[in-house]
């Protein structure tokens, strides 16, 4: 951090006018002449908060699509079907068993299954040719969401969302004041927030792990140099193997957490696979600080753009990571 | 053995070649239906309705032997396109009963036309300008359009209802903007004022900022949303823990969405909305539908009652058998025959008669109706009115409807 500050003083000025600005806008009553201007405060708030929120699940996806390339040098193409595929199958576990907990349990462990049967079954075999990898991902994502058609049918379908999950809270956000002075809080459903803190746990956790313990440090050791690491006596198989199931694993929980706050069908798969895609662009291939900093980047501009300019919301996305491509093309938070 | 092989080989070319050829004595049927996206649940409703009528009927269509052929769009124009071709071109199919959904039946108007013998039956879709825009002389609409849906439903809540001052939440397609449009004729007549109109993409699955977005002063909202949209916006707007009224459009709060899972669709319950079907409608031809239908399947593989599509998708096979009927199935000219008895053909449906005016678009019934729970849980629609011979320039003149342009997301204007 203070060294980002003294190499850039410039850049780091300006972002920290732009949080204190944030600040500012988020806790302040807007005036008429705000609101008349921006829009109400409310509809900023929420999509900054849906944003974020929205970032949180993005990341869930991104970051084991991001360690699984930092590793392995595999463009999975079929994260989004294992996305889906966990979606589905915490969908049927979760009517089974009532339990929420146990559907994303289940559904962590089932993509984290195939995650696995597919590094031992077919990438083990196609290591260091990346062009062939990437079409047998392809192949498999056409054949998974096939099979998933086959099997749930082209229905949308909800987790349900557990009781102790569903409803609102009051946050503490003025969004206006009535006209006898008392102020209006912000309302915001619960499963959002407590999805973010998930997320923001999981990434603590993840970052620990990677940076504090010796899993850790081989898998960093991996991504740096593969065949180093290897001539050492570590047995990369092994902790390839290991890394495809987490991030697989991470894939499918995060379908349970996509399907409870938005839905499952068809088509989700290549919608989440794209939007990951673009996450670790944007934040750097390979790297879990850099699927965090691009997925909350993904999930505002997806969630500003649909409520300041509507018709271009989609473009938005993508002129984000046309300009990361030509600033910084190895992403923003990439050491390479 | 390799003679013995290939003579089997043979031999079972052969008997291929009968079997197509026995196919080809049937009378093919091809039935389009958005079977992925957010209407899928309507599209399977539509095809349970084909079945039903084509078993009542004993699989036959004038005494010829029928083969349906089912295939799958999206609600997207391109998809319709595709699967018209391959019904056309592949399957060379002559008679299609379909689309479901709105810009699928204006894409299907254009391609009706390329195709000069092809006889298309709409399924379930409602936008005006599939027969009132450049219609087409394959084209035949034995359903209302989506504004016809609305006719009576403006006055009706801003009267009976009291709703002085609305917004709209509502897809970004034609269908919808057909809705509102025939809803904002009425209820802006009436003195209703539209405060705000948000047009979403078709498959949004994020609704927070459009929640966000309803204005608060408004006495409710009015929501032209289908299938898993209509889910998805009921379950987040239940998590916010908002409290407006609704206003449902035509498969917002009908059995697509009344018999989906979850409890979101309970906020659904007292909505005032307007369709061409009613679900607890007392009348026995309605009635004897709905048995005929809960009883075609077992209770977990339907909705509780028959949806707008599977009435509609009912309706347009029935019509098409009828008019079959009376010209033998003489197709040999073309459909050039079929078409003009389907023009004339009058149906005496379940959801009230309906004909055809010269543009081959229905002259039919609205139902305005009011979502209630029934003592098992179940949601339903209750009965209040109906609106008979709703014609698509809804009781305007041609002139007078001509003037007030075609629907869009800002047409009509609903100035105080």
């Amino acid at each position: 951090m203070a060294d980002f500050v003294a190499r850039r003083p410039f850049w780091s000025l300006l972002i920290a006018i732009a949080i204190t600005l944030l600040l500012w806008l988020v806790f302040a009553v807007w005036t008429p002449g705000m609101e008349a201007s921006f829009g109400r405060k409310r509809v900023f708030l929420s999509a900054l908060f849906n944003g974020i929120t929205l970032g949180a699940l993005y990341f869930l996806v991104a970051s084991g699509f991001t360690l699984i390339f930092g590793l392995m040098r595999n463009v999975n193409l079929a994260h989004g079907s294992l996305y889906l595929f966990g979606g589905y199958v915490g969908y049927s576990v979760g009517n089974l068993t009532d339990s929420w907990l146990i559907a994303l349990v289940v559904a962590f462990l089932a993509a984290a299954l195939v995650g696995i049967l597919m590094q031992v079954l077919l990438f083990r075999w196609m290591e260091g040719q990346d062009l062939r990898q990437t079409l047998v991902t392809i192949g498999l994502s056409i054949i998974f969401a096939d099979l998933l058609l086959w099997s749930y049918g082209g229905d949308t379908f909800q987790v349900t969302t557990p009781d102790w999950l569903s409803g609102p809270v009051q946050l503490p956000f003025v969004v206006a004041l009535r006209s006898n002075g008392e102020a209006v809080m912000m309302t915001y459903p619960f499963v959002r927030i407590a999805i973010l803190a998930g997320a923001i746990l999981l990434g603590v956790l993840m970052w620990l792990a990677l940076n504090r313990t010796r899993i850790g440090m081989l898998v960093r050791a991996g991504v740096d140099d593969r065949d180093m690491l290897a001539a050492t006596g570590v047995r990369v198989q092994l902790i390839f193997i290991l890394i495809f199931a987490f991030g697989a694993g991470l894939a499918g929980l995060a379908g349970v957490v996509g399907g409870t706050f938005q839905s499952l069908q068809p088509g989700e798969d290549t919608k989440i696979l794209l939007s990951s895609l673009v996450v670790v662009i944007v934040g750097g291939m390979g790297s879990i600080p850099g699927a965090a900093m691009g997925a909350l980047i993904v999930g505002l501009a997806e969630q500003f753009g649909s409520v300041y300019m509507p018709t271009y919301a989609v473009m938005l996305t993508f002129l984000i990571m046309v300009a990361v491509l030509a600033i910084r093309p190895q992403g923003l938070a990439a050491r390479r | 053995m390799r003679k013995a092989l290939l003579a089997a080989v043979a031999a079972s070319t052969l008997v291929m070649a009968a079997g197509a050829a026995n196919a080809q004595d049937k009378l093919k049927i091809g039935v389009m239906a958005t079977l992925s996206g957010a209407l899928t649940s309507g599209g399977e409703d539509g095809v349970r309705g084909v079945q039903i009528a084509a078993k009542q009927a004993g699989n036959k269509i004038a005494g010829r032997e029928i083969e349906i052929i089912t295939v799958a769009t999206d609600a997207s124009p391109d998809s319709a396109l595709r699967a018209a071709r391959k019904l056309v071109e592949q399957d060379k199919v002559q008679l299609i009963i379909g689309p479901l959904s709105g810009s699928e039946g204006i894409a299907m108007r254009d391609y009706s036309k390329t195709v000069p013998n092809l006889v298309m039956i709409n399924g379930s879709s409602g936008a005006l300008e599939t027969t009132y825009v450049n219609p087409s002389p394959n084209f035949f609409r034995f359903n209302s359009d989506g504004a016809q849906w609305m006719a009576g439903l403006g006055e009706y809540v801003f009267k009976d209802k009291g709703y002085k001052k609305i917004s709209v939440i509502a897809e970004d397609y034609s269908f919808p903007y057909t809705q509102v449009f025939g809803f904002a004729l009425g209820y802006c007549k009436a003195g209703g004022q539209i405060a705000q109109r948000q047009w979403v993409p078709l498959g949004t699955k994020d609704f927070g900022s459009v929640i966000a977005n309803i204005p608060d002063d408004v006495d409710a909202v009015f929501l032209g949303l289908g299938g898993g949209d209509a889910v998805n916006f009921l379950n987040q707007y239940g998590q916010t823990g908002g409290k407006a009224k609704f206003i449902g459009g035509s498969i917002m709060a009908d059995q697509t969405v009344l018999s989906s899972r979850g409890a979101a669709k309970r906020l659904l319950v007292g909505t005032p909305t307007s369709s061409g079907v009613a679900d607890a409608w007392d009348d026995p031809k309605w009635q004897a539908w709905v048995k005929t239908y809960q009883e075609a399947f077992p209770a977990d593989k339907r909705f509780a009652s028959p949806s707008l599509f599977a009435t509609n998708y009912y309706n347009a096979f029935n019509a098409l058998a009828i008019a079959m009927g009376k010209i033998n199935g003489d197709l040999s000219d073309g459909g050039a025959k079929l078409r003009a008895e389907l023009a004339r053909t009058e149906l005496d449906a379940p959801n009230g008669k309906v004909k055809l005016d010269e543009n081959r678009q229905a002259i039919a019934t609205t139902f305005i109706t009011e979502v209630a729970e029934l003592p098992n849980g179940d949601l339903t629609n209750k009965f209040i009115k109906t609106v008979p011979n709703v014609s698509q320039t809804m009781g305007l003149s041609a002139e007078a409807f001509k003037a007030v342009g075609l629907p869009s997301r800002t047409n009509p204007e609903c100035k105080p």
